[in-house]
């Protein structure tokens, strides 16, 4: 008894305090709350998941065994097999989870109010979410550290495995083009943002020339040099901004930021990896990290009160920034932080090759994921920190709240979120920019939270300006990494499924398949990011969604192969722990697909939009926000598009549904165990 | 048991090498120590080469490993 009292006590004091903090942020309505509740309630769910939840899925879901050696110690090289002890790994696979996206989606979440963003976060990575990085990161570590599409392959089939693999590159398309069209959006007509970021690349160049040839290797050092330019850059931008020479050449219009991405993209991705990649990489990695500690930091230091109401009315669906109802819209809008079908292709590369032992899993896989949605968390702190009319005027769409502080003004306050015109001008003037208005996309809005956070417990209103533009560049920074990063990844992925049919273009060392295949990855992504820079509607509203949607596709088809694989182990009584969560994001995700394609809302619906424009074009009519009739039938088009890729989204996720239950079944029917697991080396205990 | 500095020192390693294996550059001392045991007859790379193989595998080779998500 007494044993069992110390064993459990402290949980129960965490299990206490994340109860009371969640009753305190769920009861206070009319008065604002202090946002370390939210971080406490936070903290302590965690917690108390990590240690009986995610215990109780080690020891009897998948039994994870300490003696059964893993792919670390039986393939061992030094290279890509490499023992890696937990502490170690824990910041390289969190460094490969985490990205932009739980920095994104609950920022745009936010315009609920921030009590279903924080609900739904916390649920969703306990139950979901950190569940699927655990269970894949087993999969494929009891598999030799084989990756997603193979795990599919082996345990489901052929077919699932290429359309599990073609889902993925549709996957990465869309997540290239929203992450790209981030960018754009946080630097269109700013000469100080766009002169940090346009920086960033001859200052990679110079930090890959130095690793390669004046000092190879020295990653800390080269670091260091690059990190004091980078700081350099941001101070120097200012002048930038207040040159009349300087600031036109970097006051891009959003078409034409768009073009330079896409040239970018197509250049960076074909140069070679040590020049630019690799070392933007390194800065935009370690700045990451540091920035994120910072943050935490930061709100503790600061503890500000939330501004953002708990609840908005937009919750039924009506709201400026994205729209659709609280479900299944919001548990789409917030992917990444809650559950990231993404984590799957990650748990499955690099990280189940590095472990040292099995019980490992259980802190790098659920552990890891966590501290992501920790991240989540923080993010819809910084976004409702700030006053919800500079919120909405940052993230409403521009056919909304128009060009001048003035019409964002009225605007905003009638939507009921009172601002004054001079507020919104000032608060551009303190960021060092000419206008904050409708920049959707969920950086520009994060980076003001953290300006306030950080100029408040450093440097004062001084220094806000510098710090927003550092949380313009930090989030730019990853961004720009993963755009080149992706099209490579996206390239081989391409030449690969191109492969299955014409087997020539496997090689990826040939000229012909792999400039094919680079044009055609960032053709497709640039095809997506063009329609959302072009949108009137600000683009972010179509192509969030998409990405959301998509995302937890993967994620649902992740958990259905790690409930296959339970049945196949002959574990299927545990088979709730991923099917119940696959379930769910089957549900969210079909709603969301065929609400995008049948919603009579033209604001939802992409065909009765585009059937509501095509009416007019038919009579010759012109609907706002298209000025010419060629506009309408672009607008039709791109309609068109995005239901075709809904389509082929639900088309996915439905085939591997039923070829994940005949597999299930079969496994059923089977007497004996029928899990493909790389067979079981037994090491002594050191 | 460890003294302070000890355990300062072996907590700047541990940060050190994590910070290393996030950006796909593991532990260069015990892939010297792996070769020397398993494979005596073979000189393990130099640093700058097990630097330029590490870069290439994460970024160039399947394209995969180095991509960041979301």
């Amino acid at each position: 008894m007494g044993a069992f009292v110390r064993k459990h006590a402290i949980w129960a004091v965490f299990a206490l305090m994340a109860a009371l903090s969640l009753s305190v942020i769920a009861i206070s309505r009319g008065e604002s709350v202090n946002a370390l509740w939210i971080i406490a309630a936070a903290v302590s769910v965690h917690l108390v998941a990590y240690r009986y939840y995610s215990r109780y899925i080690a020891e009897h879901v998948m039994k994870l065994n300490a003696h059964r050696a893993t792919p670390a110690v039986t393939q061992n090289d030094g290279l890509d097999f490499v023992s890696t002890p937990k502490s170690v790994l824990f910041g390289h696979h969190f460094a490969a989870i985490a990205g932009a996206g739980p920095l994104v989606g609950p920022v745009l979440a936010a315009q609920m109010g921030y009590l279903p963003g924080i609900l739904w976060i916390l649920a969703g990575v306990v139950l979901a979410g950190a569940v699927q990085d655990f269970m894949i990161l087993f999969i494929s570590m009891r598999r030799g550290g084989r990756s997603l599409g193979e795990l599919i392959r082996s345990e489901m089939g052929t077919v699932p495995g290429i359309i599990a693999l073609f889902g993925a590159f549709m996957i990465m398309v869309i997540i290239l083009a929203v992450l790209s069209l981030i960018v754009v959006k946080a630097l269109v007509g700013s000469p100080w943002g766009t002169f940090t970021v346009a920086m960033t690349i001859p200052i990679a160049l110079l930090m890959g020339i130095y690793t390669r040839f004046i000092r190879p290797g020295r990653i800390g050092e080269v670091s260091i040099i690059g990190f004091v330019l980078l700081m350099a850059a941001i101070v120097f931008g200012q002048n930038v901004a207040y040159s009349p020479v300087l600031a036109p050449l970097f006051t891009l219009t959003a078409e034409q930021l768009c073009w330079a991405l896409i040239i970018y993209g197509g250049v960076a991705s074909v140069l070679p990896v040590w020049l630019l990649l690799a070392p933007r990489d390194y800065l935009s990695t370690f700045l990451k990290i540091g920035a994120i500690i910072a943050l935490a930091i930061g709100i503790v230091v600061m503890a500000p009160q939330m501004q953002m109401p708990a609840l908005t009315k937009f919750v039924d669906g009506t709201g400026p920034v994205w729209s659709g109802s609280l479900f299944p819209f919001l548990f789409i809008t917030i992917a990444c932080g809650a559950v990231s079908g993404f984590h799957s292709l990650i748990a499955s590369g690099t990280t189940p090759k590095l472990i040292a032992n099995e019980l490992d899993a259980r802190f790098i896989g659920y552990g890891a994921m966590l501290m992501e949605s920790f991240v989540a968390v923080m993010a819809l702190v910084a976004a409702s920190i700030i006053d919800p009319g500079i919120y909405f005027t940052m993230n409403s769409p521009g056919a909304i709240v128009g060009q001048t502080s003035e019409s964002a003004a009225a605007a905003v306050t009638a939507m009921g979120f009172p601002i004054e015109a001079a507020t919104i001008a000032q608060t551009a003037k303190d960021v060092g920019e000419t206008t904050i208005i409708s920049r959707a996309g969920g950086a520009p809005t994060l980076a003001v939270g953290m300006a306030e956070i950080f100029s408040h417990v450093f440097g004062g209103k001084a220094m806000m300006a510098f710090w927003y533009h550092f949380a313009i560049l930090f989030e730019a920074l990853f961004i720009l990494t993963a755009v080149d990063a992706g099209t490579r990844a996206g390239r081989f992925m391409l030449q690969d499924l191109i492969g299955t049919a014409v087997p020539k273009f496997r090689d990826t060392s040939a000229l012909m398949p792999s400039l094919v295949a680079t044009g055609l990855c960032v053709a497709a992504w640039g095809y997506f990011l063009y329609q959302g820079v072009t949108d009137p509607l600000g683009g972010v509203n179509t192509l969030w969604p998409l990405f959301g949607i998509s995302n937890q596709m993967l994620a649902a088809v992740a958990l259905i192969l790690g409930t296959v694989v339970l049945f196949k182990m002959k574990r299927q009584k545990y088979a709730w722990v991923t099917g119940l969560p696959a379930a769910w994001l089957i549900v969210c995700t079909l709603t969301a697909g065929l609400l995008k394609l049948f919603s009579p809302d033209p604001a939802v619906g992409f065909v009765s939009h585009a059937n509501r424009f095509s009416a007019a074009l038919a009579s010759g009519e012109i609907l706002a926000p298209a000025k010419s009739l060629a506009d309408m039938e672009k607008i039709i088009r791109n309609d068109w598009i995005n239901a075709s890729l809904c389509v082929l989204f639900i088309a996915v996720v439905v085939s591997i549904l039923i070829y994940g239950i005949m597999a299930a079944l079969k496994a059923l029917r089977n007497p004996e165990p029928t899990a493909k697991e790389t067979e079981a080396v037994i090491v002594a205990a050191e | 048991m460890l003294s302070w500095k000890d355990k300062l020192s072996s907590v700047g390693k541990c940060l050190c090498d994590s910070a290393r294996l996030m950006v796909g550059v593991p532990d260069y001392e015990a892939y010297v120590a792996h070769i020397r045991k398993t494979h005596p007859d073979t000189e393990p790379m130099t640093y700058d080469a097990f630097f330029r193989n590490r870069q290439q595998a994460r970024y160039g080779g399947g394209g995969k490993d180095g991509f960041r998500c979301c």
